[in-house]
């Protein structure tokens, strides 16, 4: 079924699509709040709460505003970004490396089922440092333009062609 | 800008990101609608967003969407049965004033729905007033440390400032160049380039005077839809001059000389 008619029928509370909804993201969301939180239990949890969240705000998702992809993406940084702002979190230990999405990759040994498994951990292992940072800034903690500059120390103007050139390089492995 | 344009600048990148504004998340939709390829280079983007981060799970978290439904209360069993309840006749006084206190307490029920739901757009309204001061703070303090954030580079100490003049093919045409030697690397401001004619781009060459040797070091992607026109790329060459030129779409093995818009010297070191 189109991705837009599977939407507009979650939206009219259809569990089905509900589901297929799930079972297209689930994967990006819970490496999403994963690879914030690093720690798989609490990441289940929060998978959770976003889709319940996702059901039930089903309502405010708006085509004009973005993608559906998007907007759960955004639920689930929030979810987890608040989760590692908690009292309950702060015991346990932090660590900000930000390749921490490069490592999971790499020593992903589930991912070996998957078609371009391979590609994928091969275009990781030979990501420039650059990329792995801005990678890392924009698609896994959510950053603004200005907030990668700043993290980065790179003018802003030249934030998007930096990441349309190493997202180019991921597209031409995937051929997508 | 034109839809070919528009995919270079990177803006689709952020897009399905979430990193940009609400205001160009609506201008990049109104874009999608108009060009069809614009639409296909958001789904391929998506797609390959969706993979990376997917790579990123090592745990099969299929079965918590039963915990999702059963949280949630949903069934897939939509034939529930029905309990049926015998009614017994009432008396006939007592029928009328029931269905009085009925439709009393429908009324007051339905007005009490519609007060929520004024009171409910209010808030909304509120909100979306809220979002959207928010966004001009935000985008003044993006101009801003756009603007502090060149100045800081210009003012570093090691910095070697070169400026390029305008020559026979554009002479009202200027650049600077600004050069961290020790980072190996160099920012372009390139304000006063005119736009690139569609299919052409600038490419940027360092050289070498004696004998004359040029080296690509890139070419500017996007010019037209950056707005500081500033532009950093990489030179670890023992550069004595620089040089832009007007080159075809991707850029080219050496410099085209009739289409060599700027060029500067670099003072040699005290």
């Amino acid at each position: 079924m189109e991705l837009e008619k599977l939407i507009e029928k979650f939206q009219q509370k259809d569990v089905k699509a509900f589901e297929s909804l799930y079972t297209m993201y689930n994967d990006s969301i819970f490496g999403v709040i994963y690879t914030i939180v690093k720690n798989e239990d609490i990441a289940t949890e929060i998978l959770q709460d976003v889709f319940v969240k996702a059901w039930n705000k089903a309502d405010s998702y708006n085509a004009g505003k973005g993608r559906f992809f998007t907007w759960l993406l955004n639920i689930a940084r929030n979810a987890a970004i608040d989760k590692t702002r908690s009292k309950s979190f702060k015991n346990a230990q932090q660590n900000l490396d930000v390749d921490f999405f490069v490592h999971s990759i790499e020593t992903n040994d589930s991912l070996d089922e998957k078609t371009n498994a391979i590609g994928l951990k091969k275009y990781v292992s030979k990501l420039a440092e650059k990329c792995k940072k801005i990678i890392d800034f924009i698609y896994f903690k959510g950053y603004t333009q200005k907030e990668t500059s700043e993290a980065l120390e790179i003018p802003l103007g030249t934030i998007k062609t930096r990441n349309r050139n190493c997202i180019n390089e991921l597209r031409k492995m995937l051929e997508v | 800008m034109n839809s070919k344009e528009y995919i270079a600048s990177g803006i689709l990148e952020l897009y399905v990101a979430g990193a940009l504004s609400e205001k160009e998340n609506e201008e990049v939709y109104a874009m999608m609608q108009k060009y069809p390829e614009v639409m296909q280079e958001v789904l391929s983007i998506e797609a390959a967003i969706v993979q990376l981060t997917a790579a990123t799970s090592a745990t099969d978290t299929t079965g918590i969407f039963d915990v999702i439904q059963t949280e949630l209360n949903l069934s897939d069993d939509t034939s529930r049965e029905t309990t049926i309840v015998p009614i017994q006749k009432p008396r006939s006084i007592f029928r009328y004033t029931g269905w009085a206190a009925a439709v009393i307490l429908g009324i007051s029920l339905i007005y009490s729905v519609l007060k929520t739901s004024d009171l409910q757009s209010e808030l909304e309204v509120v909100q979306s007033e809220k979002e959207a001061l928010k966004e001009q703070i935000y985008k003044a303090n993006n101009d801003l440390t756009a603007a502090t954030k060149l100045l800081s580079v210009l003012r570093t100490k090691d910095i070697i400032s070169v400026p390029l003049g305008g020559q026979a093919v554009s002479p009202t045409s200027y650049a600077k160049v600004y050069w961290d030697k020790k980072a190996n690397q160099v920012y372009l401001d390139l304000q006063g380039l005119p736009d690139p004619p569609a299919g052409k781009v600038y490419q940027v060459w360092s050289l070498t005077l004696n004998p004359l040797t040029p080296t690509s070091l890139g070419v500017i992607e996007g010019f037209s839809s950056d707005k500081d026109k500033v532009f950093d790329v990489t030179n670890t060459n023992e550069s004595e001059a620089f040089g832009i030129t007007l080159e075809p779409a991707g850029g080219s093995e050496s410099p085209t000389l009739e289409q060599l818009y700027t060029l500067g010297v670099v003072a040699s070191n005290p």
